[in-house]
């Protein structure tokens, strides 16, 4: 037997809208359950669908970020099922005709490439919300009944659960990136179902498909996709058969590892009875409306790392870590163009190293994101700077940083504030050296000759005229600059 | 003629001339309800405080000096699948025997604000469903002519309220007929607007592409004053058509001469009563005496149109009827069910009634996994030719005239099998698969003294020229000014 | 006979209709004379015909994203059949069906 796993995963992301889908109520998380509700979002008798606009323009911006053909000609369509959060029985969705399709995304796995290709991207409305009372009855809230939901499946390319993390991974980024998404998995804003299976790929024979639900994070979606290939692989490997199934992640506790269990066969699936929504009318994405969602779009992830590589000379590690996330990628150019002195490609070489090392250390331990952290760029580069110029070493730099990082304020006074010894600016030792030169032509002449150890003479003036308050070592880079050895 | 019979018109301007208040029109056809609604049983709910207070009001602004709207102070019955805060929504269902909705209906609220006096909600078929009212989960309304006759449905409640003198106009909502025929058997003026001139908002939805909301007046004016009032682009609605509207009355008086009405043949097909068959006839002649042209035309796939109906409506009704559910309104069952599957279909199952629980059937059976194709989509195709048949035939005419219902008014339990019943509408439904407009205006009775209606179709958004020809026919025929016999002896004070 | 018990059963359970064998009965035969109607449809050769799901041509109808108040809570679940003062109440859900 040649086994290999079949991963295809179908991401449910909440978009950034301020209102809901169909109707005008606020998607803000409220005060308490069915207090952003209206006759529209509880399906009371006689109400009728508006389509947000702004939630359409999110979902084709999504599709150009993924690379698919945008349709010219969409449809909304009823998908008919009975639930108690479901008010209208049915749900406004997409079937035929979906907004986008036939797109990728370019993944990296462990140094290799790979591209996970995407079957559609569609717009819908997500549910409400039940809850279990202690007696016979559960409640139901619609707050989120509405808000505007938007589903990507990809096709079946990821072979392991490495890939189907490394997909997510880079698909919240692009959400992120693009602005349609929180990304946020625990609140369930971005919900993931991947589907498994295991084949083998001499036989060709196949093991049923498991839709695994309740992950709400990276690490469940990793585990339970490992958890369903070892267990599809043992039965195919006994001969038994594995039925299309839906199962539930139970997360690892003190008692046992994290397993799946069934939820339900899909033999007994739902006939969703889908037919276009006659409420609505079609949409159509001409090409005015597609340049303008296409100016609207900022920077990609991938372009951004390439961009970083051109722009900084840093290289693929280095700008695939600061992109990570937008906002710290934002920060580190930030704090570049803060940097007065030297070449952009030093500068950017000092802060890369400085956000992944003691910021990166920082956030860390905070836990906090680096869009709220009161440094701000400029203050990072200005501390880089004083760093550079040898009026601060690197160890009490990274005390100031600390204090910094807390606090916001900027490096001098903090300096100051702490009493801490620094010279004088760069620009009154530069007039000390030259003043030195001036007064020693003989000497400067003889280091100029080749005679090297009488530079030591010249420092020596130097560390005189400063009543020994400079550093040496700048004294002598300053010296070699000016005297061209 | 007694207050409540007159047409809203008339009434207008002895109301805007001051020699009419509100108040006393109101009370006029409260008395008229009150003396002839337990013979008509038009009204599911009388709004009679409600009316009042509304009449005050209209009284007051004018007496402050307001320039108020055509048709402030007039007494206006709304079918009972509108929603209004004010009073019950039923749609003559179980289900919603107690539902108060907490908005207004998009034409009920610009009524409202137009200065209309609600004298309340009247009976229909259930959901709409039906052509009779016979399907009403309450009781059957009467026809004014016959009171052992049914009025037509689904608007049979508005339509018999308007004839009976308690309202003096009515709103309707048409599917497959449910305002035209009406009209037909109580002989009314009832018009079924283009999709989209007036906003569904509100309407308890029965067929969401067919559904559109009209007026039951006793002429041509006043249908053409309460469309004036109710249409125009509703951003509630998606599917309301965001374009102007024209004055409906400017081309009322205008001579029809040159404008060419086509006769589609397939229409006389047989079956069609022959007194049916000759008023209409005869009433074609009438307008080309007036000057039009007359020509015969042809649509040939318009005997598809019933099947097509019955797969479209039920498919859509299906799903609009599924938030019924016994969660957040409506019926729910008071036996002890194991899950929300048994709550549902107990809930449901005990209060739809039956013609509801068959299209649910029909509808849910055409949209299912193997059948769609089958049934939805060759329907949805089938009504692609129905609309090329149309507009080929507006290439030729500006008009086109043929019998609104292919029988006279029945008499209960007469159509006791669906499929009968169905056929009823074959006049009516293909105007809703392609979405033109069409009027039912009487056009005579029969020997036994039944009304007799015309209908009268246009192109897409040509009702002013389609109540143009409809006006001049009715004003040289005449038999608009006739009311139902049952005014004559329990008539309230004039 | 086009449809059997088993299919009026299936489709009653879709529809959320409690029947009991006796009214599957008589909607079948209901339902078959009334599909026996529909067969006409097949003579029509609609191959290539697009199929017309509006009647009017209209597209690309929206709304702007400006959020409005929402309703009460009171009035949104003053219909409701089994209610508390913050959530419509239903029999348990355990799972999803």
């Amino acid at each position: 037997m040649a086994l290999e796993a079949i991963i295809g995963l179908e991401v449910h992301a909440q978009l950034l809208t301020r209102s809901k889908m169909f109707c005008r109520c606020s998607t803000d998380p409220s005060a308490g359950p069915n207090t952003v509700v209206c006759p529209i979002c509880t399906a009371m008798p006689g109400v009728l669908p508006v389509i947000n606009r702004r939630a359409v323009e999110l979902v084709v911006r999504t599709g150009l970020a993924l690379n698919c053909s945008i349709a010219s000609h969409s449809i909304f369509a009823r998908k008919n099922y009975w639930y108690p959060d479901l008010p209208k029985n049915y749900q406004i969705s997409q079937y035929e005709l979906p907004l986008c399709r036939d797109g990728y995304l370019d993944i990296d796995v462990n140094g290799q490439k790979r591209r996970i290709r995407i079957r559609r991207v569609h717009l819908e409305e997500d549910t409400g919300k039940l809850y279990h009372t202690a007696g016979n009855e559960s409640r139901i809230d619609f707050n989120r009944c509405g808000v505007p939901l938007m589903e990507i499946v990809s096709e079946p390319d990821m072979r392991s659960a490495d890939e189907a993390r490394e997909y997510l991974v880079a698909l919240r980024q692009v959400l992120r990136y693009i602005g349609v998404c929180t990304g946020n998995m625990e609140e369930g804003s971005f919900r993931c179902e991947p589907n498994v299976n295991v084949r083998d790929t001499e036989s060709g024979a196949k093991t049923g498909i498991s839709e695994l639900k309740n992950l709400n994070s990276f690490r469940a979606v990793h585990q339970s996709v490992d958890f369903e290939i070892a267990r599809h692989t043992r039965l195919l490997q006994r001969g038994e058969t594995v039925p299309r199934q839906t199962r539930r992640w139970h997360p690892s506790d003190e008692s046992r590892g994290g397993y799946t269990d069934v939820m339900r066969s899909k033999e007994e699936a739902h006939d969703y009875r889908y037919f276009p929504e006659p409420d609505l009318v079609p949409m159509r994405i001409g090409d005015d409306w597609l340049s303008e969602i296409r100016a609207g779009m900022p920077e990609l992830p991938q372009q951004k790392r390439e961009r970083f590589v051109s722009q900084y000379a840093l290289t693929p590690y280095d700008a695939g870590v600061l992109t990570q996330s937008l906002e710290f990628a934002q920060y580190f150019e930030a704090a570049v163009a803060a940097c007065r002195a030297g070449q952009v490609a030093e500068a950017a070489k000092r802060v890369s190293k400085w956000l992944q090392g003691e910021m990166s250390r920082l956030l860390n331990e905070t836990g906090q994101d680096i869009a709220d952290v009161p440094a701000r760029p400029e203050h990072v580069a200005e501390l880089l700077e004083l760093v550079e110029e040898g009026k601060l070493t690197g160890t009490i730099a990274k005390e100031v940083f600390e204090e910094m990082f807390r606090t916001g304020k900027p490096a001098p006074q903090i300096v100051s504030e702490r009493g801490i010894e620094v010279v004088g600016d760069a620009s009154e030792l530069e007039r000390i050296v030259d003043q030195v030169l001036a007064d020693h032509a003989e000497v400067v002449a003889k280091v100029k000759s080749g005679k090297t150890q009488s530079k030591g003479f010249l420092v020596g003036q130097v560390m005189k005229a400063t009543r020994g308050q400079a550093v040496p070592q700048i004294v002598n880079d300053i010296i070699d600059r000016r005297l061209g050895v | 003629m007694e207050l409540f019979h007159r047409t809203a018109h008339e009434l207008a301007e002895l109301l805007r001339r001051k020699e009419l208040s509100a108040v006393e029109l109101c009370d006029a056809v409260l008395g008229r309800i009150e003396a002839v609604e337990p013979r008509v049983r038009a009204y599911v709910t009388v709004m009679a405080d409600v009316a009042r207070e509304q009449a005050k009001a209209v009284d007051a602004r004018r007496a402050a000096g307001e320039d108020l709207p055509p048709l402030a102070g007039i007494p206006l019955a709304v079918k009972d699948n509108m929603c209004t805060v004010d009073a019950p929504t039923t749609c003559s269902s179980k289900v919603l025997e107690h539902f108060v909705a907490p908005y207004d209906a998009t034409v009920v609220a610009r009524a409202r604000q137009a200065g209309c006096v609600f004298t309340g909600k009247t009976n229909l078929d259930e959901f709409a469903m039906g052509s009779s009212t016979e399907n009403s989960a309450f009781f059957t309304t009467c026809n004014p002519w016959d009171l052992e006759r049914a009025p037509g449905g689904s608007s049979g409640g508005s339509a018999a309220a308007t004839a009976a003198g308690e309202a003096i106009i009515a709103l309707g909502s048409d599917t497959g007929g449910s305002i035209r025929q009406p009209a037909s058997f109580c002989s009314l003026v009832g018009l079924k607007p283009t999709y989209g001139r007036v906003s569904r908002y509100g309407l308890v939805a029965f067929a969401s592409s067919l559904d559109q909301i009209g007026p039951l007046t006793k002429d041509v004016r006043d249908t053409a004053l309460l469309m004036n009032l109710l249409a125009g682009h509703d951003p509630m609605d998606s599917t309301s058509a965001d374009r102007p509207v024209p004055d409906l009355t400017e081309l009322l008086g205008r001579d029809i001469r040159g404008i060419r009405i086509g006769v589609p043949k397939e229409f006389f097909a047989e079956g069609t009563d022959p007194e049916v068959a000759n008023a209409v006839h005869a009433a074609i002649r009438q307008l080309e005496s007036l000057g039009a042209i007359v020509g015969e035309a042809s649509t040939p796939t318009v005997s598809y149109g019933l099947p097509t109906y019955y797969i479209i409506a039920p498919s859509e009704a299906s799903s609009n009827l599924a938030r019924f559910d016994g969660v957040r309104y409506g019926h729910r069952t008071s036996k002890p069910v194991a899950d929300n599957v048994e709550l549902y279909e107990q809930s449901r199952a005990e209060s739809f009634g039956p013609e509801v629980q068959r299209r649910i059937m029909i509808g849910t059976y055409a949209l299912s996994a193997g059948y769609y194709d089958a049934y939805y989509l060759k329907a949805q195709k089938v009504r692609t030719l129905l609309k090329r048949d149309f507009d080929k035939v507006f290439e030729q005419f500006d008009i086109i005239a043929w019998p609104t219902s292919p029988c006279l008014p029945f008499r209960f339990g007469e159509r006791g099998d669906p499929l009968s019943m169905y056929m009823a509408d074959v006049c009516t439904i293909p105007v809703n698969m392609v979405g033109i407009p069409a009027v039912s205006l009487p056009c005579g009775f029969s020997s036994g003294g039944l009304p007799i209606g015309i209908q009268l179709g246009a192109s897409y958004f040509e009702e002013p020229k389609l109540l143009q020809v409809a006006y001049a026919y009715e004003q040289s025929a005449g038999f608009h000014a006739r009311r139902a016999p049952l005014g004559a002896s329990c008539g309230g004070e004039a | 006979m086009r449809l059997s018990l088993d299919e009026v059963r299936h489709v009653a359970r879709l529809g959320r209709l409690a029947m009991t064998d006796q009214q599957c009965e008589a909607m079948r035969d209901q339902l078959d004379s009334i599909l026996a109607h529909f067969e006409a449809l097949q003579e029509l050769d609609t191959d290539d015909v697009e199929p017309t799901s509006h009647s009017l041509d209209m597209a690309n109808v929206y709304r702007d994203d400006e959020p409005a108040p929402s309703f009460d809570r009171d009035r949104i679940l003053a219909n409701a059949p089994k209610r508390d003062d913050e959530c419509f109440r239903v029999p348990l859900i355990m799972e999803e069906d």
